[in-house]
């Protein structure tokens, strides 16, 4: 007779694995689309679409042509399939007569979706004292709170909108933080966005709710080209959830988006992210490429920016939210989770570029790679010849589960003044067969042992999530890993 | 409560460790098994507790009428069986009271009782804090990480009072603990004594069983029990050494 001291475990895993991506429904709704394939003429028609004054159409243009002379960039440790950029679709709008006025216009499929996705989008949103601007496909569906956060002098909707009604605001500052021709993928956003958030917080209001987007593609074959803009005015402050799904599809899916933090004097911007975007299956097909570009500056005195980002989804990310820090004692903050699982792939981190004096920066990122998956943390920090006095502090964490994925770090440190002080501390681990084993000692099955390691791994990154936020993110990091211990 | 027959186990690079243990262990007795150094009293623990690395090659485990082996680590301990560890394990940024709370949680479902809420949760919890002596700042620290020696043992029979197992098997809980340890650990033990419930101490030494008075005592020696008597054989032991039992196997 021969018998292991354990068994069972792997089947038991087996089965919760199976439970897989949870978003990948699709929602059947007529779309208006452009045709294939990208050229000035789709530029203008983009531009058309949405009624843009002729500023505008000229910023994008002459993006375009910024992007035609570009390559793409293959500096990142990532493996991409070759992208036919002229194959894709760069506008898709949910077909429609007029624009809604309420929510009671709006089209019963898409409420749908968003209750799937759980968004507080109708009376609930109240309860959750969430504000939600919804960016389906291309065009902002609803926008709720905007009369509550209007008393205030608040700014929120899509960007759409802010073109024509504030019009002024968005031509001062587009661009201002992202240059349209800064790298390949916000050169190609730049002249082809179709929609986005945009916020405003004037000076010394500090505004009373999380602002929240989520973003979610649709349409197969479209890549989402979103753009955000938040400007918050001298001594105001504002906290930005951004969560994203996308549907399970085949073929991959592209996504370029570019954000824009501006933080005047004594202002604070907190930005969070939850990317759940679809990652591909066990054999890595499909998926989406998220190649983001998000930049902050903190642009006044004792200003302050900080990025918290939970990523779990897409089959590779490529995204560095960086801190531009000009004013006097300004702060710029980085915290983030990036799990790579099956055969994701990330390469992700951020740039910290101090030009004020005083100016402090915060790192701390933590990778998670499980199957054979590949993580990599890429980030630099610069310290500028005016920039006296300049502190960073950087921790860069690995954790490996299995024998198949990476982890990789990568940091460049520039320091161009001798008083700066510059930290950096780095560790790899793996989870242990001890741990494991003392947590299902404890009566915790496997799948909440694994969990409960991970999540007291970015514990520190976690708990710079608004509550409701890191609730969500907890569940998303043990769904990210299922399959991957056994 | 448990009954362990003919049981043979070897590790990964194919060494037999266990080479037939024959165990009965009734409800509410305390056993104390003894040891020389690599007799396989941590084998024994482990192959009890479904610990990954062991293999059992013959014989079979009855634990309450069900065949122990067939159950997973976290089914044992759900059904009720306790392992206090040699080397407890740290698990950064996990705290102590959470991981408590979710394990007291899982093997209360398993008995059919509801979760505890944390205002119940705390007041059981202050309860068992005081019979060992810890401070309640030991409960908001990660898992084990930055404990003192003793202070790991005294959190593992703190787990112990709190989870309130059938079958508690202690791997060397003494080792390593000065004698004001040893004395809170004993009374943590002895408090947990009870007519439903069994108690397997592993340990090299005697001085615990001065403390915990055993109902019987085993010796283990080159992987077989090789003598089993009341508690006086242990104090036997303390005079004549391991050195009479050799390597018997």
């Amino acid at each position: 007779m021969s018998r292991p001291a354990t068994v069972k475990n792997a089947e038991t895993l087996r089965d919760v694995a199976g439970e897989g991506y949870k978003y990948g429904f699709v929602t059947e709704i007529e779309s208006e689309s452009a045709p294939p394939g990208l050229n000035e003429d789709i530029v203008a028609f983009i531009s058309a679409k949405k009624e843009e004054p002729r500023w505008l159409l000229d910023w994008r243009l002459d993006a375009f042509r910024h992007w035609r002379q570009m390559a793409e960039p293959h500096w990142a440790k990532l493996r991409v399939a070759p992208i036919d950029y002229q194959a894709a679709t760069y506008y898709s709008a949910p077909k429609r007569q007029n624009a809604p006025k309420s929510l009671d216009e709006v089209d019963p499929e898409l409420l749908k979706t968003y209750e799937k996705l759980g968004i507080p989008l109708n009376e609930r949103a109240a309860l959750a004292g969430v504000a939600v601007d919804a960016v389906f496909d291309s065009v902002s569906v609803a926008t709720t709170f905007k009369d509550k956060l209007a008393e205030l002098g608040i700014i929120f909707c899509s960007f759409g909108e802010a073109v024509r009604e504030h019009g002024d605001l968005v031509r001062q500052y587009l661009g201002s933080v992202v240059p349209p021709g800064d790298n390949f993928f916000a050169a190609l956003n730049s002249a082809v966005f179709s929609d986005g958030s945009f916020a405003y917080v004037p000076p010394g209001v500090r505004c009373p709710m999380e602002l929240s987007t989520y973003f979610r593609i649709n349409a197969a074959k479209t890549g989402q080209f979103e753009r955000t803009l938040i400007i918050a005015d001298k001594g105001s402050y504002v906290s930005y959830l951004e969560g994203c799904t996308a549907p399970q599809r085949d073929e991959n899916q592209l996504h370029a988006a570019v954000v824009e933090l501006v933080a005047l004097e004594g202002a604070e911007i907190k930005y969070s992210t939850v990317q759940n975007w679809y990652p591909g299956d066990a054999e890595g097909k499909g998926g989406i490429y998220n190649f983001v570009t998000k930049r902050g500056a903190c642009r006044g005195a004792n200003s302050k920016i900080s990025w918290t980002q939970v990523e779990t989804g897409s089959a590779i990310t490529w995204k560095y939210p960086s801190c531009i820090l000009e004013g006097d004692n300004s702060v710029g903050e980085f915290y983030s989770v990036a799990i790579t699982n099956n055969l994701q792939q990330a390469d992700t981190g951020t740039k910290m570029i101090h030009l004020g004096r005083n100016t402090r920066s915060t790192i701390v990122s933590k990778g998670i790679s499980a199957g054979r998956g590949q993580n990599t943390y890429r980030g630099l920090v610069r310290i500028q010849p005016k920039a006296e006095n300049a502190r960073n502090y950087t921790q860069c964490d690995s954790l490996l589960i299995g024998h198949k994925c990476g982890a990789h770090t990568l940091p460049y440190i520039e320091v161009r003044n001798p008083s700066a002080r510059v930290e950096h501390e780095a560790t790899t681990s793996k989870i242990s067969d001890d741990q494991m084993f003392y947590c299902r000692q404890r009566g915790l099955t496997q799948e909440d042992a694994l969990s409960l390691i991970v999540n007291g791994f970015c514990k520190e990154v976690l708990k710079e999530l608004p509550m409701e936020f890191a609730v969500e993110a907890q569940k998303l990091l043990a769904v990210s890993l299922e399959g991957s211990v056994g | 409560m448990l009954e362990i027959r003919n049981l043979h186990a070897r590790i990964a690079d194919g060494r037999e460790i266990l080479k037939g243990i024959d165990l009965a262990v009734a409800a509410g007795e305390v056993h104390a098994i003894m040891g020389p150094n690599g007799s396989g009293k941590s084998t024994l623990a482990g192959v009890l507790s479904g610990r990954p690395g062991y293999e059992v090659t013959e014989g079979s485990v009855t634990y309450l009428g069900r065949d122990l082996l067939a159950l997973g680590p976290d089914e044992r301990a759900r059904a009720g069986v306790f392992l206090a560890f040699q080397y407890p394990v740290e698990i950064p940024g996990v705290n102590n009271m959470y991981f408590l709370r979710a394990a007291l949680n899982s093997v209360r479902r398993a008995r059919g009782e509801a979760d505890l809420d944390a205002g119940q949760f705390l007041k059981a919890v202050r309860a068992k804090l005081k019979l060992l002596e810890i401070g309640e700042d030991l409960l908001q620290r990660g898992v084990n990480v930055g404990f003192s020696g003793g202070e790991k043992k005294r959190n593992e029979i703190f787990q112990m009072a709190m989870l309130e197992p059938r079958l508690a098997i202690l791997d060397e809980t003494d080792s390593g603990l000065d004698i004001d340890a040893l004395r809170m650990v004993a009374r943590g033990i002895n408090a947990l004594r009870g007519p439903e419930r069994s108690i397997v101490m592993i340990t090299h030494y005697q001085r615990l069983l001065e403390h915990v008075v055993p109902d019987r005592v085993h010796v283990l020696s080159g992987g077989r029990i090789v003598k089993s008597g009341g508690k006086e054989l242990a104090l036997e032991l303390e005079l004549t050494g391991y050195g009479a039992y050799g390597d018997a196997a």
